[in-house]
């Protein structure tokens, strides 16, 4: 576990966690090309995705790392949690905190 | 690895859960069993609702109806969540791959002008009572007896909100996804004389207190007319005029309401089977219900389909009832 | 062509306008319980969906995961899953997860059906609707994954009986009757915000991740399966609460009374969980310290700095509650340790090992207030006199956890707090939990305390033996007692053809 890093001025993070399992593996990649700064944790079974501030999961990139479509509503299939405001729409879903 | 099992020692200790046993003998159980009986908690409950302080979290009380055992009310389907579910993406995916063939195809322009009306006004306005329906299943299954009545109630109520959402999209595939059908569709629904008599009466189930009265108001007397109008008569009437590409839009509710009927059947015939006092309450009940029912529907009956329509949608209720063992 | 509608105007077309207007009956008999606690509601249409998922694509998504989970049990069941578990004792886990937790679910799924039919706004209440339909999944899905281990292990087999009665039991159960017992809105709070969208994380996820690591595979495919769903109902919780804040500011004050109140609820309940993590995993994943510093401090932190541009701060005693991370967990199996006789699972004396661990992971705490207490108990076991205590303990009038519970400034003293009422005192854990009886007594008062219901006969009786035996339904001499010399080990050394 590497993950106690309570940065005092910096955002607070939003996360991500997933199932560890193939699928995943497509999204995780996509997710690292689309959010440079964020960190990827791998834990017993899941993968945890944690980033400060704002984290964005792309249908299109997903699509493009996959090869196939995609709908981003797949994503609750090897979803475990989250942490942040969520906006969901047809292209992406977003994680934020205001703060 | 590798451990020299020797099967003898891997007897189990037990079949099943004690609960389980008790009901059904010592044997291995169903899914559904395990899933289904005496799940629920049964007594010592510690607070009394502030919603509702004269009953407790769980109380018998809620209905007049009067059962030894609430888990009598087996379901015939033996639904569970995973049972459940995987039914109703197998319907699903037949009615999606329906819509997408319509759309495709663009099926909406061979209707006429007067048909495409009709749809509007008949059928794109049921939304609304399937969303009464949802939510009256949704009471039962939040006040309701025994997981066996309950589940199948909140399926019920689910299947519902399903139902109401595939009819909102004939109303977007009609409007081109402007919406509007669906705003004229709730003109009808609110202002058009034919519907008033069935919000009325959709007003009335919501204000409805008891339970299971609600359950045989709604999912038996009130469902069986309304299916059998539109679902049976109104679409041969489709067809034989021409129109009979919309039973492909139709086609998941007349499959839902062959499945659902296993399930009310099997309602009615338990409870009743129970007392002769459960069979007066419940024919006190259905009684009321139907001659409201009767009222409301009988405007919209023949507008859409002529005078006799609603006679034999009774006739259709009654049988259902008979067969039963009820009003004989 | 028809224009293509994106997923929140095609979500809001579809669901949203089913609702009206009525005209023939008072719309507040249709949704009766919308007012009486002082939550003000101007305008539902300002709900946002948090996820906008139609039911046709709930049970094409649901049946997936369903098939995938349920290929899993099979496999399991057929392959005799149970003989790679780590270790034993870690089947107790299970133990206290289906008798003490999965009653929750199940609670969970008449909650939110309740909700889901009383809320007058429709986006709010398909939203809740849906959850009442997860939860039911949660509840079934680990009765049929622990199924399995019902067949060959002892303690699972009365689960719902013993819920509904057995003294430790009354703690998981009185919370959730708690929340369904209030109002519609309370009721989100309670579950939906405070517990979902935090606790439930502390949890699952190292839960999870413990059974993982223990080799249990039919919890870890469950487990990771509901929490496929959790993601959403965290996203509706925290909806909830945006939206209630947002709606009128005279409800900024009663919904910070309510997380001051869930949190506390909350984290006494988390005792249960924080004990199975240090304790009864035999493979640890992480310590309840750790778990708690990312899922409540980082994860929670983060949260209610979100949340303080509406007025919100973080939960009252929050200070307590980050001193205690450090001793709960101890103070809690040391109480099943030493009323081992009288629960529904084994428990036994941490390995030198795990006593090592312990030691490493706590050592502000662990080597000054609670090795000791190990040590001599090893000594007692050793001479052949493991210990059990004979009395009853007293409860907390509002969680129901015995008196266990340390003042944080010294450990050394149990803490205890009263407050007269209606001429009758009644006792407390903490400020915390009198402060939530000070608030609704008349609640409270009614609480079914299992030591309580003893003492005034409502349980069989006379000796606690005949009690736990015929009211409990414990099979004595297998459920309850040491790990060893159980039937359980008995049977394990036998599959394994250990001596």
């Amino acid at each position: 576990m590497s993950t106690e890093s309570k940065s005092g001025s910096s955002r607070s993070k939003v996360y991500i966690a997933l199932q560890d399992n193939d699928e995943s593996r497509y999204i995780i990649e996509a997710i690292e090309q689309d959010n440079p700064e964020a960190t990827i944790i791998h834990m017993p079974a899941m993968v945890r995705v944690e980033a400060e501030g704002k984290l964005v999961v792309n249908r299109e990139t997903v699509e493009e790392v996959m090869g196939r479509d995609w709908d981003i509503q797949e994503l609750h299939l090897n979803l475990i949690t989250l942490g942040g405001n969520v906006d969901e729409d047809d292209d992406c879903l977003t994680l934020e905190w205001n703060s | 690895m590798s451990i020299e099992i020797k099967t003898a020692t891997l007897e189990p200790v037990r079949n099943t859960f004690a609960h389980i046993e008790r009901r059904f003998g010592d044997k291995p159980a169903t899914r559904y069993q395990e899933a289904t009986y005496d799940v629920a908690s049964a007594t010592n409950f510690h607070y009394r609702p502030l919603w509702q302080p004269d009953k407790l979290l769980q109380d018998a009380s809620r209905t007049q109806l009067v059962m030894a055992d609430w888990y009598a009310f087996r379901d015939p389907r033996q639904f569970y969540y995973g049972t459940y579910v995987q039914a109703r993406a197998k319907m699903q995916e037949v009615a999606e791959s329906n819509y997408a063939f319509f759309e495709k195809r663009n099926l909406a322009r061979l209707l006429s002008d007067e048909q495409n009306a009709a749809l509007i006004r008949f059928l794109v306005p049921l939304r609304h009572v399937e969303h009464t329906a949802n939510l009256n299943n949704m009471y039962g299954t939040g006040l309701g007896m025994g997981t066996a009545l309950t589940q199948a109630m909140l399926y019920d109520g689910m299947d519902r909100l399903g139902i109401a959402q595939y009819l909102s999209r004939i109303g977007l595939i009609l409007d081109g996804n402007s919406g509007e059908a669906l705003a004229q569709a709730k003109q009808h629904w609110m202002d058009d004389a034919v519907w008033q008599g069935m919000r009325a009466l959709c007003e009335e189930l919501m204000v409805t207190e008891d339970w299971f009265e609600l359950l045989l108001a709604q999912d038996i007397v009130v469902d069986t007319l309304v299916y059998e109008l539109v679902y049976k008569q109104w679409d041969a009437q489709l067809a034989d005029n021409g129109a009979q590409d919309v039973a492909m839009l139709t086609e998941f509710m007349q499959d839902w309401w062959k499945d659902n009927q296993r399930w009310g059947d099997s309602v009615l015939k338990t409870a009743a089977a129970e007392s002769a006092d459960n069979t007066a309450l419940m024919e006190q009940w259905i009684s009321n219900w139907r001659g409201k029912a009767a009222e409301a529907l009988a405007p919209l009956a023949s507008e859409m389909l002529g005078e006799q329509a609603l006679e034999s949608a009774m006739a259709v209720l009654d049988k259902r009832l008979n067969k039963a063992g009820l009003f004989k | 062509m028809a224009k293509k509608l994106n997923i929140k105007d095609k979500y809001r077309l579809l669901t949203r306008d089913l609702d009206w207007e009525f005209s023939y009956q008072d719309r507040s008999k249709a949704f009766p319980y919308e007012a009486f606690e002082g939550i003000k509601i101007t305008d539902w249409s300002k709900w946002e969906d948090p996820f906008r998922l139609t039911m046709d694509a709930y049970w094409k998504y649901q049946a997936e995961k369903e098939k995938k989970l349920y290929a899993i049990f099979d496999a399991f069941q057929q392959n005799n899953g149970h003989l790679n578990v780590s270790d034993p004792r870690y089947v107790n886990a299970l133990k206290l997860f289906l008798t003490g937790v999965s009653p929750l679910e199940y609670q969970a799924y008449q909650g939110f059906a309740h909700v889901g039919r009383q809320f007058g706004g429709v986006g709010a209440r398909v939203a809740c609707q849906m959850q009442s339909l997860d939860e039911l999944r949660h509840v079934q899905t680990q009765i049929h994954a622990i199924s399995h281990y019902n067949k060959y292990f002892d303690g699972l087999q009365e689960y719902s009986h013993m819920h509904d009665r057995v003294w430790y039991l009354s703690v998981p159960k009185s919370f959730f009757n708690d929340a369904r017992a209030a109002g519609p809105f309370e009721y989100m709070i309670a579950i939906g915000f405070s517990f979902e969208y935090v606790l439930t994380n502390l949890l699952f996820v190292p839960f999870m991740s413990g059974a993982a690591h223990n080799g249990d595979m039919a919890t870890v495919t469950f487990g990771f399966s509901a929490q496929s769903d959790e993601a959403r109902h965290m996203t509706l919780g925290l909806e909830v609460i945006k939206f209630l804040l947002e709606q009128h500011e005279d409800n900024v004050p009663i919904v910070q009374k309510w997380i001051d109140k869930w949190f506390w609820r909350g984290t006494r309940l988390l005792t249960i969980v924080a004990m199975m993590m240090d304790y009864m995993l035999p493979n640890k994943v992480m310590s309840w310290q750790e778990a708690w510093e990312v899922y409540f401090e980082e994860a929670g932190g983060a949260l209610f700095k979100d949340l303080a541009r509406y007025g919100i701060t973080m939960p009252k005693y929050a200070d307590i509650i980050e001193k205690e991370k450090e001793h709960i967990s101890h103070q809690a199996w040391w109480t099943f340790y030493t009323h081992g006789h009288a629960a529904g699972f084994h428990t036994w004396i941490p390995t030198d090992e795990e006593l090592d661990w312990l030691s490493e992971k706590y050592p502000n705490t662990f080597d000054k207030y609670y090795r000791p207490r190990w040590e001599l108990a090893k000594k007692l076991e050793a001479k052949g006199e493991r210990f059990y205590t004979s009395g009853l303990p007293m409860l907390c009038q509002t969680c129901q956890i015995p008196m266990l519970f340390t003042e944080m400034d010294n450990p050394g003293e149990i803490s205890y707090r009263d407050h007269v009422h209606d001429g009758e005192r009644y006792h407390f854990c903490s400020d915390g939990c009198h402060d939530i009886f000070v608030d609704e007594p008349e609640k409270y008062v009614q609480s079914w305390l299992p030591v309580h219901q003893i003492f005034q006969g409502n349980c069989g009786g006379p000796d606690v033996e005949n009690i736990l035996s015929d009211y409990y339904r414990m099979n004595l001499g297998a459920d309850n007692l040491d790990m060893k010399g159980s039937p359980d080990e008995k049977r394990w050394k036998q599959w394994k053809g250990v001596a």
